[in-house]
Order: structure tokens, then C-alpha cells, then sequence
């Protein structure tokens, strides 16, 4: 008999309930088997109502960020196995309220990625070729891209819990992707907007979003980053990258 | 109800270029997705988009002809020529235009955009980041679409996230619009437009395995299909070469492409043995690779008779980590394996759906004000086969031609804001529908997973990458079978907000129509060609087959009407395919 997984998920439908419960789940293990795989064979075989978010299956479109067994995860890059020896823990991100399960409510998030200008801003209109980019002045956005915007971190960092006007470590990300690279000549307003009371100084350094990320990204880091040219721009002289 | 000028179905890179395309010529537009727009499949494309620059130092010759005899030839001959010509030639200024948009392409060191080798290219001309091509790209284009939303001196450009499109309504030959179903609420809404696109994607998951997304089913394809827009070349399907086993994760052909090599069980590299990839090896297009990795593993020549090994260990750590990490992160969280010491286990699985909703070379369709884009559609460009890289450049050539079609055909039609009564019908039937299979009583009540995995496995085994009468035959009959079990499918649940199985319900009925059709052209349909390889009928048979294939459904007789169509040839002679 196949060993078996046992989970332990969050339920809640502000429609009709008056708090969450957690429900247990038993079901085979094989193989393989990742807790986004796990959620599939629940709603397939156990319980059609479980409510959760998916699409790539393979850690690459940040549908299904999820608390698992402590931590901030993807549920399709995390293996069931760790489920057979002690029941795990399946919760929504925190933050953001609760659609249904474990399906929250984005909306804020996306409020903030719109808040910072998410696009290219080039001073200079566009050749007819590719504007040119070094080798190593594209390395500078390496790892920043990687971002799949899961909000992982998001929901790690204590500071999105405290301010929803907090632009967010996965936004900051994004902020600073713009700011160093080669081919942007917005800094000025990129730092006016990633400045304000509720822009980088609300980050107390506590490092969740750096531990959180499941494509290794620092967030953290880019944030770091964004102080720096914030303090150069408005403190010390003209701005640089 | 709702009403824009243009609806745009799905926000994958064909549905955001469509959008930004019809919002560029100051036309009002609006994106339906069932998932947030970055959630798309098109982010997990991996290896490339394919554009003749010539920036590779090996590539200095390359031109749009090669480029698109590339692609013509790749095809199996069975792509219409000038729809090729048109789409080469658009590749260089939409790749230049994702690049001024700030997609971070790798470089080479003068600066320029850097290009790798692709199977079946002449030419190294496959632009790429390391190996998340898909993913900047999606981004870019998401940032751009936000861009747009933004602006205050054009016509508004709207999104509708997790709104899921169940029906497309049809009057007299004429788009109205479509009834959604918004997920996170439960409502259904009814949207009027002039002209509607659907950029929704490919069909994968009919099959088992597959490296598609879980939301990439036949739904896009069945809607118009049962609104009576017919498909094309749906026989044609894909086997990449290589997914991750056992779980069916895509690993780029740029693994090939950087010079991986694939070997059997005695360590050997085997595609020498095949006249067929016995030149280019590796690089040989997909179709040819897939054929003779199965015939090794059907030889006993495979690894625990079940898989190839992909062995990238002599790139050297350096080269791994720069332009496969994605792949080596796939692999050791997917297969507990480290590519750089251990070599992948692989081998061919269901990927790309070369027919789809049969559009001319602007999106157009038969029925006036609907048009399609990407891999949903089948213009086609691919034919029996497509070329690695040239998926992620047509969904951006054909999204924006369309969006530009759609745009134009709004701005000349009279007679706006039509089709009330036709959409409030649609609007209470679908009302009706999810109550049928949400509560009414079943005499023998079926599960959705159990049709939906028997299917896999029957398109799988008897669908694949050989075929034969008989086993075609059976094929046919199991879907019938299916298609008689799904009508006492019940959901379960009948609560409306985020209601998965009720979703993969309305997808898993959409597949076994789509399945049809598939079974039944690569049934009819013999010879073999690009993809499609029928044992009973070894050879290419231009005589007869040089056409495309086309299935109608016609809702008074609830049955499909098989036809034919003419390729458009004019520039290059169809001859024996060899790498």
C-alpha cells in the first residue's frame, strides 16, 4: 500500500462561514508527488470544493504561493514527502484577504505594481536596431527578472501586514529592476515614488522577503539599493546608478 | 452588461499584443483572463524567440528566406508560404520592439542581442534570456499592456482578471461578444463587443502527459468550434523530446541547442543511427527527435526501458549555470538530479498544438468580427510541425496583426452595439448549464478526473507520435465512449466562487470535443507528415494529402463535417524532408 500524505488545509468562504476551520486530508503518496499535485487528487477524489490558485505547474507562473509547513512556498516545487512522517500545515499568504481557502485577494498587490511605473521609461526614442546593452550591464538585472511575482515575500514581510499602502518587497523588485538598468532614464522619478512614506524607508530590514523567495532572489537587497540611490539623490549630489 | 469595442480572450503574449495593437490605433479594448495575466503559459517558455538579425557571428548569411524556407520545410510543407513570408518578415521589428520595450535578451559583447542555435534552423537565430525567454517576455509585454492602461490620451484599455470565457456568441455569422464567469465572485456576466480575439492557447492537457500549464486545455478552441468556427490541422501535435520523467516538465531544446547530447542506454548517441537526424544531429527539429527517442525506448535501447538520457554535464559548470539555470533548478527539484554531474532522464511528451481555430494570415475567421492568435489558432505557419522558438514570435506577429485587423474592422463597421437579446439568451443558458452540472441528479454518476485521465491515456497511447488505423480506430470509439460518460458528470459542489471542479468540468468536455476532431483527422489523414507518423502509411503522400484539414461543427446536427482545404504553396517546391 502506497505510503500516505497527510495534510492539514485551511477552509474558510466569507460567504456563509463565520471563521476558518482546518480540515485534514489523507491520500496516497507515489512518486513525484508535490503538494500542488496533492491539492489536484483532493479535489478530484476527496473534496471538489477545495479552492486554490494553479496554472504552470512548474515554478515558473506564481500562481500557487502558499504557507506550508512553516514557510512560504510554492506548492508545486514542494514535495508531498514531507507529509508522510507528520501532518503538515497548508495556509493562504497572509495579508490579503480571503477570497476562498486558500485563494487571496490580489488586489492590493496589483494596486501596488501599477503605483511604480513598471515599464521601461528611455529618454530617447527608439533606433531602428536594439538599443545596445553590455554583457555586464545586463548582468545587473540578472536574478532581479527571475521574479515571478508569487508574493511570497510579500506575505513574509511583517511591514505589508502593518502599512496596505506599503509598495511591497516584490514591487521594490521590480522598482529597482528599472533603476539599474542601462537602458532607463526615469531614476529621478522611479526614486520619487519609491520614497514616500509608505516606499523603502517603511523596510525595517528584517529579511523574510530575502528567505521567502523561491527563485532566490534578495529583495532585501534591491530594496538596500533603492535606499542608496534614494539617500544619493536627495541627500548627497545628482543621482547615479 | 458590459460592452467594449474589442475583447481580448486571454493575456498570454498573443492576447497582450492583440490588446496593445488595438489600443494603439486608439481603439477601446478589453482583457478577459482566467488568471492574472502573468500567470499565462507562455511564461514557461524556455528556449527562444527566432528572428533572422544575423547577429551571431555564425549567422552573418541569415535572411527572412532562410528564415521562412526554415520554417516551410520544418513544416513538413504542409505551412501556407506567403502567411510564412508575412510572419518572417514581422520577426526582426518584433523582436527589435520587445527590446525598446526593455525585455532583458541576453547580449553578445558588442552589445547587440545575442542568438543561439535552434533544431531545424540553418542559422543560429534564437534570441533568449539564459533559458526564461517566455517568462521576460511576458513580463515585458504585461509592463507594457500596464503602460497602455495607464495613459490618459488613448481610448481606455481595461483588464478583467480571473474572468473565465464559457461561450461565444454568434448571430447571423456576426461576433457579439461572450458570457464569463468571474471567478473570484461566482457571477456570470454577459460583454458586448464588436469584435472579439481569442489568444488562448494550446491544447495540451487532452493529452497525458503534457508539458502544459494545467489551465492550457481545449476550451479556447471548443468555444468557437461550438459557435461554428471551424479548426484546422487539429491531427497535427507535438512531441517535444525531451520533458523532465516522470513528470513532464518542458527542458528547453536550447539544452540541445548549447550542445547537450542525448544517449541511450549504452551511453551512445544514437540519432547517428537514423538517416534522418544522422547530420544534424541534436539539432534535428522536434518531430524527427521525438520519433527516434520513442524507437530507441520501443528497441529496449532505453534507460529502465523508459527514458533517454539528456547529457549536458559537458558544457562545463560555468555554461550551465549561465544559460540553463532554470533547467538545472527544474532538475534537481523535479528529478533529483544535478545536471552538472548527473545526466537528465527525458523523453518525448505531448507540447505544442500545431492545428487550432482555422484564421487566414490577419486573425480573420468565417465568422465576421472574431479573430484568433498564437497557438490557438492555425493560420498555418507551423504546419506538421513547428520550429523551436517560432511559437513565442507568432504569438506576437499574429497578435498584433489581429489586434490591428480587429481594430480597423471596428472602426469601419456600421450598425454598433448590436446583439442584446442574443447575449441575454446565451447568458441565461450558460446560468442554466452550470446549474445542470452543479445540481441536477445523475442516473449513473460519473467523475470528471476519471474521463478526463482515461482520455489522457487513450490520446497518449493511441494518439501519439505513431499512429495506425486500428489503433486509431479504438482511439475514436474510447472518446465516443467518454463523450457518452461525461453527459452524467456531475460537479459536486455547487458553490460559485472559485469553483475548480466545476471549471475542469467545462474544460474536460471542451477537451473530448477537441480529442475528436484530432482522432478523427489523424484517421483520415493517411500518410505521414512533419508530426504526425503513421506506421500503416510510412511516406508522405502530396498527391493526395497536401492539404489542410478541416472539421466544422454544426450545432442544428450536433455532429462534425469534415473538409479539406488547399495549402498555399508559390515559393518553394515540397521535397523530401532530411536533416
Amino acid at each position: 500500500m502506497a505510503p500516505t500524505v497527510k495534510l492539514s488545509i485551511f477552509r474558510f468562504d466569507p460567504a456563509k462561514d463565520k471563521s476558518y476551520r482546518f480540515q485534514d486530508f489523507d491520500l496516497p503518496h507515489s512518486p513525484g508527488l508535490t503538494m500542488l499535485d496533492a491539492m489536484f487528487y483532493i479535489q478530484d477524489y476527496i473534496d471538489p470544493s477545495l479552492a486554490f490558485r494553479y496554472s504552470c505547474r512548474a515554478g515558473i507562473c506564481g500562481s500557487c504561493a502558499m504557507h506550508i509547513d512553516g514557510s512560504y512556498r510554492l506548492a508545486c516545487e514542494t514535495p508531498s514527502s514531507i507529509a508522510l512522517d507528520r501532518r503538515v500545515t497548508i495556509r493562504p499568504l497572509a495579508h490579503m484577504p480571503i477570497v476562498r481557502d486558500l485563494v487571496v485577494d490580489f488586489t492590493n498587490f496589483w494596486k501596488q505594481y501599477r503605483k511604480i511605473m513598471p515599464y521601461l521609461m528611455p529618454g530617447t526614442p527608439p533606433p531602428d536596431k536594439e538599443r545596445p546593452q553590455t554583457p555586464a550591464e545586463r548582468q545587473k538585472l540578472d536574478t532581479l527578472i527571475d521574479c515571478i511575482l508569487c508574493a511570497a515575500c510579500h506575505a513574509s514581510c511583517p511591514m505589508t501586514g502593518s502599512d496596505e499602502d506599503y509598495i511591497g518587497p516584490a514591487v521594490l523588485t521590480k522598482a529597482n529592476r528599472f533603476a539599474v538598468d542601462s537602458r532607463d532614464d526615469a531614476l529621478p522619478q522611479r526614486l520619487q515614488v519609491v520614497s514616500d512614506d509608505h516606499g523603502v524607508w517603511r523596510c525595517h530590514t528584517v529579511f523574510n522577503c530575502s528567505l521567502a523567495c523561491p527563485k532566490d532572489i534578495d529583495p532585501a537587497g534591491s530594496i538596500g539599493n533603492l535606499k542608496r540611490l534614494a539617500t544619493k539623490n536627495f541627500v548627497g549630489r545628482s543621482p547615479t546608478k | 452588461m458590459y460592452y467594449h469595442d474589442v475583447l481580448v480572450v486571454g493575456a498570454g503574449l498573443a492576447g497582450l499584443r492583440a490588446a496593445i495593437a488595438v489600443n494603439q490605433k486608439n481603439v477601446n479594448v478589453a482583457v478577459l483572463s482566467r488568471v492574472y495575466p502573468v500567470r499565462s503559459h507562455s511564461g514557461a517558455a524556455q528556449g527562444g524567440i527566432n528572428s533572422p538579425l544575423g547577429n551571431n557571428p555564425r549567422g552573418g548569411f541569415d535572411s527572412v528566406d532562410k528564415h521562412a524556407f526554415d520554417t516551410v520545410k520544418g513544416s513538413d510543407y504542409l505551412a501556407d508560404q506567403p502567411a510564412v513570408m508575412k510572419f518572417i518578415g514581422m520577426a526582426p521589428e518584433i523582436v527589435y520592439e520587445l527590446e525598446h520595450w526593455g525585455c532583458p535578451f541576453d547580449r553578445n559583447p558588442d552589445g547587440t542581442l545575442a542568438q543561439r542555435p535552434f533544431g531545424g534552423a540553418g542559422f543560429p537565430r534564437t534570441c533568449y534570456a539564459a533559458d526564461k525567454t517566455g517568462h521576460v517576455i511576458l513580463h515585458t509585454l504585461f509592463e507594457q499592456a500596464v503602460r497602455f492602461e495607464q495613459a490618459s490620451e488613448r481610448e481606455n484599455f481595461k483588464f478583467y482578471d480571473e474572468w473565465l470565457v464559457t461561450r461565444l456568441v454568434v448571430e447571423d455569422n456576426i461576433c457579439r461578444g461572450v458570457i464569463a464567469y468571474h471567478m473570484p465572485t461566482g457571477k456570470m456576466e454577459a460583454f458586448m463587443a464588436e469584435a472579439v480575439i481569442f489568444g488562448t492557447g494550446g491544447a495540451g492537457r487532452i493529452y497525458i502527459p503534457t508539458t502544459n500549464a494545467g489551465i492550457s486545455t481545449a476550451l479556447g478552441m471548443a468555444i468557437p468550434y461550438w459557435a461554428g468556427v471551424p479548426v484546422k490541422d487539429m491531427e497535427f501535435v507535438q512531441f517535444h523530446p525531451t520533458t523532465l520523467y516522470p513528470c513532464g516538465i518542458l527542458m528547453t531544446e536550447g539544452c540541445r541547442g548549447e550542445g547537450g547530447f542525448l544517449t541511450n542506454k549504452n551511453g551512445e548517441r544514437f540519432l547517428a543511427n537514423y538517416s534522418d537526424s544522422a547530420k544534424a544531429m541534436e539539432t534535428a527539429p522536434r518531430d524527427i527527435v521525438s520519433r527516434n527517442m520513442r524507437r530507441e525506448i520501443l528497441e529496449g535501447r532505453g534507460i529502465e526501458d523508459a527514458w533517454i538520457n539528456l547529457d549536458i554535464r559537458h558544457l562545463g559548470a560555468d555554461k550551465i549555470m549561465a544559460r540553463l539555470p532554470g533547467i538545472r533548478d527544474i532538475s534537481m527539484n523535479f528529478a533529483g538530479v544535478d545536471p552538472i554531474t548527473q545526466p537528465i532522464p527525458v523523453r518525448p511528451g505531448q507540447h505544442y498544438t500545431m492545428g487550432g481555430i482555422d484564421t487566414d494570415e490577419n486573425g480573420a475567421t468565417s465568422v465576421a468580427g472574431f479573430y484568433a492568435a498564437g497557438e490557438c489558432a492555425c493560420v498555418s505557419v507551423h504546419g506538421g510541425n513547428r520550429l523551436g522558438g517560432n511559437s513565442l514570435l507568432e504569438t506576437l506577429v499574429f497578435g498584433k496583426i489581429s489586434g490591428m485587423a480587429a481594430a480597423d474592422y471596428v472602426t469601419s463597421k456600421s450598425g454598433l452595439k448590436k446583439g442584446d437579446a442574443a447575449l441575454k439568451g446565451a447568458l441565461q443558458a450558460e446560468e442554466d448549464r452550470f446549474k445542470q452540472l452543479t445540481e441536477s441528479p445523475a442516473e449513473a454518476p460519473e467523475r470528471a478526473a476519471d474521463i478526463r485521465n482515461e482520455l489522457g491515456k487513450v490520446m497518449n497511447e493511441k494518439v501519439g507520435i505513431f499512429r495506425k488505423e486500428d489503433e486509431l480506430i479504438e482511439a475514436f470509439k474510447a472518446v465516443k465512449g467518454l463523450q457518452k460518460r461525461f453527459k452524467n458528470v456531475r460537479v459536486g459542489y455547487s458553490g460559485r466562487t472559485f469553483n475548480n471542479a466545476l471549471i475542469s468540468t467545462l474544460e474536460l468536455e471542451a477537451n473530448l470535443a477537441m480529442a475528436e476532431v484530432i482522432v478523427a483527422g489523424a484517421a483520415s489523414r493517411k500518410e505521414s507528415r512533419g508530426s504526425h507518423s503513421r506506421l500503416d502509411y510510412p511516406t508522405r503522400n502530396d498527391k493526395e494529402f497536401l492539404r489542410h484539414s478541416v472539421y466544422t461543427w454544426s450545432p442544428e446536427e450536433k455532429k462534425t463535417k469534415p473538409s479539406w482545404k488547399p495549402v498555399q504553396l508559390g515559393i518553394w517546391e515540397p521535397k523530401e524532408r532530411k536533416y
